[in-house]
């Protein structure tokens, strides 16, 4: 006769109670198609670019997915401005996922690249998810790794490294028949090369004739940080829903963040979405950043990049979803296109604009605002 | 006396105790039953509704601020600077 190990029996016990709270099996997303145009102008900046998303169902449990992504960019920042000459670049970006979904557990794993001229990004991520509680309640757990290389353009001899490992985990679930709440914390870490290799801080320097001396950032080489997000969908009597979120992050480098969202979908007819939203973030300072030091090497960190700086953020958004009627549709595959129009407004704290008149250290406070454009279409097939 | 007082009163609360444990050990039913569930599963609902647009607008706000992680994308980071 075989004998039980307790151990096995407990770790039996426990398997089959977490997933005999529900009987009925999860199902995987559809098979789908996205093409997208995206643009941001704004700051001296103009970024653009297409981006295609493939899913497909190889089996009932098993779903591929790949990810291209480009972005051409053209810069003339206030940082540049201040310090350099404008640039253009590219960025290249693809990802491939693997979906595999037993009874109620899905299983996905994507490897993924980033390439610029300066700037090469290669990640790994893994993802579990299970539903359980009568699919009231679904938990999540997920883990990433990047290995970056960084190198600076006109530089040979220059080549850094950096790395990041990121872990997150989630819980979502159904409150009532029209009201569902998540809860998602992640914690990223990086350690390596964590500067922008072009940026420079300025500083007080009397023996000069501008009064004002350059020299290049200095950043710790490590980076952790935590964020805690909730958010809540809830379904409107006459077929609307509204979608509130609030994030909450800070870091080993003094920054503590907010952000708050508050979107609302509401369809017209049979053909037409309508979607608006108002987003609103908020951060403090890196311990180690000043827009002008008193003088060279005044402490051991230096930054004066201005996503370090004390700044807020408002975002008013905008989108239009039309769903193609049936009679105009490709092999009765279901389709849609899309617009997306996000108008982006940055107000800076503690960091001025140097190229703006002013004695130095009193130039205005810097502020610019953006447009931000995603136009695109999808077939479910 | 005292002690059959006594006695009696720590009858009660064991015997309440044990009712409260026995009652929390039952177990809570989901409430809200798959039939129920149509408004929630209305594709208006969804928050990953346009997945690809999702993507993009968390690559626009890591390029421009501070904080990440907790987007609800999955993603690995901006691989820029």
């Amino acid at each position: 006769m075989a004998v039980i190990n307790p151990t096995t029996f407990l770790l039996y016990l426990a398997t089959a109670l977490l997933f005999s709270l529900s009987t009925s099996a999860a199902v995987l997303e559809e098979d789908r198609a996205d093409v997208l145009y995206h643009s941001y102008e704004g700051g001296g900046m103009k970024i653009d670019g297409p981006a295609i998303l493939l899913r497909k169902k190889a089996s009932e449990s098993v779903a591929l997915s790949a990810y291209y992504y480009v972005d051409t960019i053209s810069s003339a920042s206030v940082d540049v401005m201040s310090t350099a000459s404008p640039y253009s670049e590219e960025r290249q970006e693809g990802q491939l996922g693997l979906e595999y979904l037993h009874d109620k557990t899905t299983m996905a794993f994507s490897v993924r690249q980033s390439d610029e001229d300066d700037y090469l990004a290669k990640s790994v991520n893994f993802n579990l998810s299970h539903d359980t509680f009568g699919d009231l309640t679904n938990l999540s757990l997920g883990l990433a790794f990047s290995d970056n290389e960084i190198r600076r353009n006109g530089d040979d001899l220059f080549e850094e490294q950096s790395q990041q490992y990121r872990i997150r985990a989630g819980i979502s679930q159904i409150l009532t028949k029209n009201l569902s709440v998540a809860l998602n914390m992640e914690s990223v870490a990086d350690e390596g090369y964590l500067n922008n290799p072009y940026r420079t801080v300025r500083y007080i320097d009397s023996s000069v004739p501008a009064g004002v001396g350059y020299q290049s950032e200095v950043y710790p080489n490590t980076r952790n940080s935590f964020s805690t997000k909730l958010s809540a969908s809830y379904y409107l009597p006459y077929r609307a829903a509204l979608f509130l979120h609030y994030r909450y992050f800070s870091d080993s480098w003094q920054i503590d963040a907010n952000d708050i969202e508050l979107s609302y979908r509401h369809p017209f007819g049979k053909t037409v979405e309508l979607e608006l939203k108002v987003r609103y973030y908020q951060q403090t300072q890196a311990s180690f950043y000043s827009d002008l030091f008193p003088h060279q090497d005044a402490q051991n960190f230096l930054a004066r990049d201005k996503e370090l700086s004390d700044f807020d953020d408002l975002t008013l958004g905008l989108g239009v979803t039309y769903l193609i009627p049936k009679q105009f549709l490709i092999n009765d595959w279901r389709s849609e296109a899309s617009i997306q129009w996000d108008y982006i407004t940055f107000n800076y704290n503690n960091f001025r604009d140097p190229t703006a008149e002013g004695a130095l250290g009193e130039e205005p406070l810097y502020g610019f605002s953006a447009h931000v454009i995603r136009a695109f279409f999808s077939v479910y097939f | 006396m005292l002690h059959n007082h006594y006695n009696r009163a720590l009858i009660i609360v064991i015997t309440t105790s044990l009712l409260g444990v026995t009652g929390c050990a039952q177990p809570i039913e989901p409430w809200v039953k798959p039939y129920e569930r149509q408004n929630l599963a209305d594709p208006i609902m969804r928050t990953n509704r346009h997945p690809i647009a999702n993507m993009h607008v968390a690559h626009v706000y890591e390029a421009r601020e501070s904080a990440r992680g907790s987007e609800g994308t999955g993603g690995g980071g901006c691989g820029c600077n």
